[in-house]
């Protein structure tokens, strides 16, 4: 079936007819051939692994919209305490870091050591304002008596038990969005280091790659929670 | 005769040359290896632990249906025994089996690779399935669980006084090592195999592992979501599921089996690969239509996803849903079928050897027919009102998972053990427990067809007099099947160490992995192998020259 | 594939794309547009994610792999939502799909 040659080092099975100086880059790890097959695999890795987290967040999707189709005018009032602002000003911050996060990989191919630290940084910096109106937003919430469970006072609705039902969909997308947000600073803190050292540049920023995806992810799923969270019941906004 | 990768050297000094298990000694270069050959056998010591745990369970669950009274445990014990023994083989057994053991074996070798795309991941995989399983021993440990395997709400969220959330911890842990497995096999099929393996050149068993992990890496996050749901239902009372709120416990059904219905497809896809390359092998010919048998492996990856309320049709959807899941649940058994049937078409006028992996492949063809026959029984909604939750539910899926899978698993063991360790094993104890698990396995479920149609419910302790007979004889055939499944745990480590040495193809297969030592190097190829033909290319001649020396496995 | 290096320009482009389209959505939330509201709000969606999906995410750049992984992701998602609510949106005494109830 297979006939062997003496060198392997001429074509690639899924790169017909490129054929490679052998330059052993020191990032090139042993079981690939060479740097764009580690990258291309790197990068197609990470997307796999994105899908799997589009199934995570979709199961909370899809009991939102069972839950809003069955129980849509509670759901509009609930949504109505929401703050919008709040909601507006941390998706304009988000959509910011994602630049930002882009940028610093572009600093890369450009060989702009300085650059990724600094947009990983803006990047990280935006994270946290993120996150410190989501506590703040929390915080209402919790003073306002509208965390499920014991303490849940749904005076304030029509029907309050499908109030809690928004409520717990809401602490649960939400709050899973903030965990991934606080690893994603996470990760970004940690390759402030290489950065910094000059690991990543042009021929290889693989890491950087694979946590801008993952941060542009996380970027996405607040694109959808955003509109369908708190702006469910806005045209009729009396809070 | 084709050049082969080694050297025709006498078996004895095959094994002392450097290879993967004798490159580097001591318990550190096993627990931090990047190998995914050795990553293949921490796999393998630790599913056959999980499966030990779980036949144990079993064992005690027949031991208590032997009587109609309830004598043996209590109701609540009973109802843990059976919970425990769905976690545990379903989780930690069936899923992983085949492929973090045969696939994390073979998948780099048959694609003609070095290694998998991120062997670290690998190794994490394995780490994560053995924090899983920790944590699930410890829920064990401390009195298990006792909502069915199924954790149906609200039972589990709001009534259940068991460990639930630390086994479920447990599950979403083990969840992860699935994910991952999944997504190396995706990358390295796609990117890393070698210069003139083209899609269509691939075995079988590769294109299987490649349909297996597109499930794997789609569905188990929903299971993932669905668990961190009840957990925080249980905990935190965020409760979407609680009918006090208007919440649907059909919503969590819903969730729970969009998961574990493509599941049953994580279980037997890989086993179809590995029939696949046993029938070819021992058969001595070309899959019959191996293309067709390649689509069809990703079209049950795919329809295998738009069935999943065959298993809701009585618990309050709607009629309109279940009318459609029951339509859509007869498409799936179309590629089901066609692999059977071109397996089937493989074996006619081939040259037929009944080795020990062949006898468990023929095994596998009647009995995976018969369960997925009966799948189809199921699926239609009129039959299934009456047969749900009856045995006969349970006899189907033991015929499927394993007549079907395990069958498997042990045939694919037994073909390629010579590859993994060297070695060979007995001849006529292996054939002879082949023999004990096919009729112990078919005395153990088919009295539950009988039962299950008669109107024995499942998950039930105690039952009445008349079908006590059945019962008698099901537990009779676990005795046998649990002898027919020690042995060869017996024997294959016996040969580990006082096994003959076995040469480089024992069988005179034809395959990328055939082609490298048995067993292979760290590095699995000496050169790169560069391919020109198809698979199972199978010549008289050419069978003939690779049949190196009269040294059979017997 | 060699990796493509976009502008510093197209990015910030993109980004004030998305910034527009996210005041557009929550303008068009204050008026009451009835069942349009929902589609619009999730068209508006769907382009700011492709627009983070193809640029930030380099997905217009990528191997055809990748393409088809993005692609199946939600595809998928869609999949287990709308088979779902085939559930959902039958329930009640009537054969035929139901809307809303």
């Amino acid at each position: 079936m297979a006939s062997l040659t003496a060198d392997s080092h001429g074509a690639h099975g899924a790169h017909a007819g490129v054929v490679h100086a052998h330059e052993h880059h020191p990032a090139l790890q042993h079981q690939f051939d060479d740097m764009e097959q580690q990258r291309e695999s790197s990068t197609l890795g990470m997307w796999v692994f994105l899908v799997t987290e589009v199934m995570f967040f979709g199961g909370l999707f899809l009991a939102y919209v069972v839950y809003r189709t069955s129980f849509h005018d509670a759901f509009v009032q609930a949504s109505n305490h929401l703050d919008p602002l709040l909601g507006f000003i941390n998706t304009l911050v988000l959509i910011g870091s994602s630049l930002t996060m882009a940028l610093a990989i572009w600093a890369a191919q450009v060989n702009k050591r300085k650059l990724i630290v600094w947009m990983l940084i803006a990047t990280i910096v935006l994270g946290a304002v993120f996150l410190g109106i989501k506590a703040v937003e929390y915080t209402d919430k919790f003073t306002h008596h509208l965390v499920p469970g014991a303490n849940f006072d749904g005076s304030d609705f029509t029907e309050p038990r499908h109030a809690e039902i928004f409520f717990s969909l809401y602490f649960i997308m939400t709050g899973l969005h903030a965990f991934h947000m606080v690893i994603g600073i996470g990760l970004l803190a940690y390759l402030t280091i290489p950065s910094w050292k000059g690991r990543y540049d042009a021929t290889y920023h693989t890491p950087l790659e694979c946590t801008g995806l993952y941060w542009h992810f996380v970027d996405l799923v607040w694109i959808f929670l955003f509109p369908l969270l708190y702006l469910l019941g806005a045209h009729l906004q009396h809070h | 005769m084709d050049a082969t990768v080694s050297p025709t050297v006498h078996p004895e000094a095959a094994v002392a040359r450097p290879n993967y298990l004798n490159a580097e000694y001591g318990l550190k270069s096993w627990l931090l290896t990047r190998d995914h050959k050795r990553i293949a056998i921490l796999y393998l010591i630790s599913v056959t632990v999980f499966f030990a745990l779980g036949a144990l369970f079993a064992l005690l669950v027949r031991l208590e249906l032997l009587t109609p009274q309830g004598d043996m445990v209590q109701p609540d014990t009973y109802n843990r025994l059976f919970t425990m023994h769905g976690i545990i083989m379903v989780f930690f057994f069936l899923i992983p089996a085949i492929p973090a053991v045969l696939g994390n074996f073979l998948v780099p070798i048959m694609i003609g690779a070095k290694d998998l795309a991120f062997p670290k991941i690998n190794l994490a995989s394995w780490y994560i399935y053995t924090l899983g399983g920790i944590f699930t021993l410890w829920a064990i440990v401390n009195g298990g669980v006792d909502t069915g395997w199924t954790f149906y709400t609200p039972f589990s969220t709001n009534y259940s006084n068991t460990h639930v959330v630390m086994t479920a911890v447990g599950v979403f842990i083990n969840g992860f090592s699935s994910i991952f497995t999944g997504l190396n096999f995706i990358v390295t099929i796609h990117r890393m195999r070698a210069p003139g393996m083209t899609w269509f050149r691939l075995p079988l068993f590769i294109w299987s592992h490649y349909a297996t992990s597109l499930v794997m890496v789609l569905g188990t996050p929903v299971i993932a979501i669905t668990i961190l749901l009840v957990a925080a239902e249980r905990l935190l009372h965020l409760g979407i599921f609680d009918p006090r709120l208007g919440g649907d416990p059909v919503l969590f059904q819903h969730l729970f089996w969009f998961y574990s219905h493509p599941a049953v497809y994580i279980m037997i896809l890989p086993a179809m690969g590995v029939q696949s390359e046993l029938v070819a092998a021992f058969a001595r010919k070309r899959i019959f239509g191996y293309r067709i048998v390649a689509f069809a492996s990703i079209a049950i990856a795919v329809l295998g996803f738009l069935v999943w309320g065959h298993h809701m049709f009585v618990t309050g959807q709607s009629i309109y849903a279940a009318t459609v899941f029951s339509v859509l649940s007869m498409l799936v058994a179309i590629p089901s079928a066609v692999k059977v049937f071109n397996l089937t078409a493989t074996l006619y006028e081939g040259s037929i050897s009944w080795d020990t992996p062949m006898l468990y492949a023929l095994g596998f063809i009647g009995l995976f027919t018969i369960g997925g026959l009966t799948g189809t029984m199921i699926a239609t909604l009129g039959i299934d009102i009456h047969l749900h939750d009856t045995y006969f539910i349970v006899a189907h899926f033991h015929y499927v998972m394993v007549g079907g899978t395990i069958m498997a698993y042990l045939g694919g063991l037994h073909y390629w053990w010579p590859k993994i360790s060297g070695r060979l094993y007995p001849g006529f104890l292996s054939r002879l427990s082949a023999l004990l698990v096919f009729v112990g396995f078919n005395l153990t479920f088919f009295p539950q067809f009988i039962l299950g149609y008669l109107g024995m419910p499942r998950r039930y302790w105690s039952y009445p007099e008349e079908f006590q007979v059945f019962n008698v004889l099901s537990t009779a055939g676990a005795t046998v099947l649990g002898v027919g499944y020690i042995l060869p745990l017996c024997y294959f480590t016996w040969s580990m160490r006082y096994g003959k040495k076995s040469v480089d193809n024992p069988w005179g297969a034809i395959g990328l992995e055939w082609d490298t030592p048995s067993p292979p190097p760290t590095e699995n190829f000496y050169t790169i192998p560069v391919v020109t033909r198809g698979p199972y290319d199978y010549s008289p001649e050419e069978v003939h020259a690779r049949r190196t020396e009269e040294v059979r496995v017997g | 594939m060699a990796e493509h290096v976009s502008s510093t320009k197209s990015y910030i482009m993109v980004f004030l794309a998305l910034a527009v389209l996210t005041v557009v959505t929550w303008a068009v939330a204050l008026v009451d547009l009835g069942w349009a509201n929902d589609i619009v709000a999730m068209a508006i969606a769907v382009t700011k994610a492709l627009l983070v999906i193809l640029f930030f995410m380099h997905v217009r750049y990528s191997t055809r792999a990748t393409v088809l992984t993005a692609i199946s992701g939600f595809f998928w998602l869609a999949i287990m939502i709308f088979l779902t609510m085939n559930d959902y949106w039958t329930r009640g005494s009537s054969l035929l799909p139901v809307l809303g109830k």
